[in-house]
């Protein structure tokens, strides 16, 4: 019988939502970290016991804990994040250098083929690689080193490295995200990096088509075609069918082209999902009405998913990785969002139900289908 | 000679800890803030990097140490603690700054 695990990351502790294949009735488990806010929290594919949390504090800094249970029992583990050499500086809001600090973990995605190995997007922006296990960790520095780190400036919410796909065709590539530098790609297991931006435009940048400075809030894969990316970016839904060589926007009908959350469908690569989120500085949903838009083409034609979801007097968010999906058919989407709900449909996204809600703001969703 | 310090610390590290009310820690030369917090971190490695930066080793900004109703935040962390917090009579206290939710 197969069995699905969220793990949901909130602004104070951690949660863990189990239930069947059925996805009908769920138990939660939690609050773990009760206090800390909980950025992130994923899976190993190799070894789906296994789960990373990242704890962080503005008191007390980064914590890093595991799980080799499935989330019944953590320890702490390593949470020196040293940048190699000598760190520099990037560019501040106000545009003049400041140096690079590390704060905090955004995003962990564990290796897709060795157990021990687990890769930490940071902020100040940084990838870093433990190979034991998150006990220690070395900073993948040739991302910072490409050239054009000096120049990269924060974003409203952090200089943050959030989004890293791992390509499960070619274990020598990755990508990565930066809010606000834009998308990179290493085709050389992480020693050289190159910016992956053409065909991004943002108009509030002095050169609207510069190679670094888009503000991308996140990027999405499907496992079987990981040469086709789909980002959502501060304005405009994307696609690149080159490896992000080249991208194309793909908002089509959407009511606003300005959101966090993309994913793509479990079983159809050309079935993707966004919620669009009324901006700039307003980050609630247009209208008050709480709507997935799924495209079944790979953008361009969008449908509102509504039932279930709110459609009056709703105004929370949805944040970049509070998105996910199960590999169960019918596919099951998840999100949640800072009012405390977590959203669940069994049944690719036509009809949905909170499988929790009151929880803290909700800061990430993963899901893990166990069989 | 040995010294029995005791350490009061904010209650999100008791917690990370798996500790109750205070801390006593051994400590063999000289008593001072640094070589507290050396001793916290031997006993507690999970504390780590949560009152003082791993690289810069400076204290994390919201937290402040207070003994014997001193501010000691922003004296050197090689300056002997008050002879009582030697003695186990009063106890260095690592508190978070009042701030935000």
């Amino acid at each position: 019988m197969s069995k699905v695990r969220v793990l949901v990351g909130t602004k104070k502790g951690a949660f863990v939502l189990t239930s069947d294949g059925k996805r009908e009735k769920w138990e939660v488990s939690g609050p773990h970290f009760a206090g800390w806010e909980i950025y992130h929290m994923k899976g190993s594919p190799v070894n789906p016991e296994r789960l990373y949390a990242s704890q962080t504090s503005g008191w007390f800094g980064q914590v890093v804990q595991r799980s080799d249970d499935g989330g019944k029992t953590w320890e702490t583990v390593g949470n020196k994040f040293a940048y190699d050499g000598v760190p520099g500086t990037h560019q501040w809001y106000d545009g003049t250098p400041h140096p690079w600090e590390f704060k905090r973990v955004w995003h962990f995605e564990p290796s897709l083929t060795e157990a021990e190995t687990v890769y930490a997007g940071a902020e100040d922006a940084a990838l870093f690689v433990s190979k034991d296990g998150g006990q220690n960790w070395e900073e993948l520095s040739g991302l910072r080193g490409h050239g054009s780190g000096p120049h990269w400036a924060p974003g409203a919410g952090g200089m943050c490295l959030h989004t890293i796909i791992l390509d499960p065709k070619d274990a020598k590539r990755m990508y990565i995200a930066i809010s606000a530098a834009g998308a990179f790609r290493t085709d050389d297991g992480g020693a050289t990096w190159k910016p992956i931006n053409r065909g991004l435009r943002s108009e509030h940048i002095p050169d609207p088509t510069a190679e670094v400075g888009h503000c991308v809030h996140h990027i999405a894969m499907h496992p079987s075609r990981p040469g086709v990316l789909f980002m959502q970016k501060h304005w405009d839904v994307m696609r690149s069918d080159d490896a992000g060589d080249t991208w194309r926007e793909v908002s089509g009908n959407l009511p606003t082209d300005f959101g966090f959350a993309i994913d793509v469908h479990a079983h159809e690569p050309e079935t993707i999902y966004v919620v669009p989120i009324k901006s700039d500085g307003e980050h609630f949903p247009p209208e008050g009405k709480l709507r997935v838009y799924r495209s079944r083409s790979g953008g361009n034609e969008w449908e509102a998913l509504t039932k279930g979801l709110p459609q009056k007097d709703c105004y929370v968010n949805v944040l970049r990785d509070a998105m996910a999906v199960d590999t169960l058919d019918k596919c099951g989407v998840y999100f949640g969002t800072t009012g405390g709900q977590v959203y669940a449909s069994s049944d690719c996204g036509d009809s949905w139900m909170p499988i929790v809600r009151d929880l803290p703001a909700v800061f990430s969703v993963e899901v893990q289908t166990l069989r | 000679m040995n010294c029995e310090i005791r350490v009061e610390l904010p209650q999100h590290l008791r917690t990370l800890a798996g500790v109750r009310g205070e801390v006593t820690l051994e400590i063999a030369g000289p008593v001072t803030v640094r070589s507290v917090l050396d001793a916290v971190e031997a006993r507690y490695p999970m504390l780590c990097g949560t009152i003082r930066d791993h690289v810069t080793q400076e204290r994390r900004a919201f937290l402040r140490f207070f003994a014997c109703g001193l501010d000691l935040s922003h004296d050197s962390v090689d300056a002997p603690l008050p002879e009582p917090v030697m003695k186990g009579e009063e106890p260095l206290i690592v508190l978070g700054a009042i701030a935000g939710g």
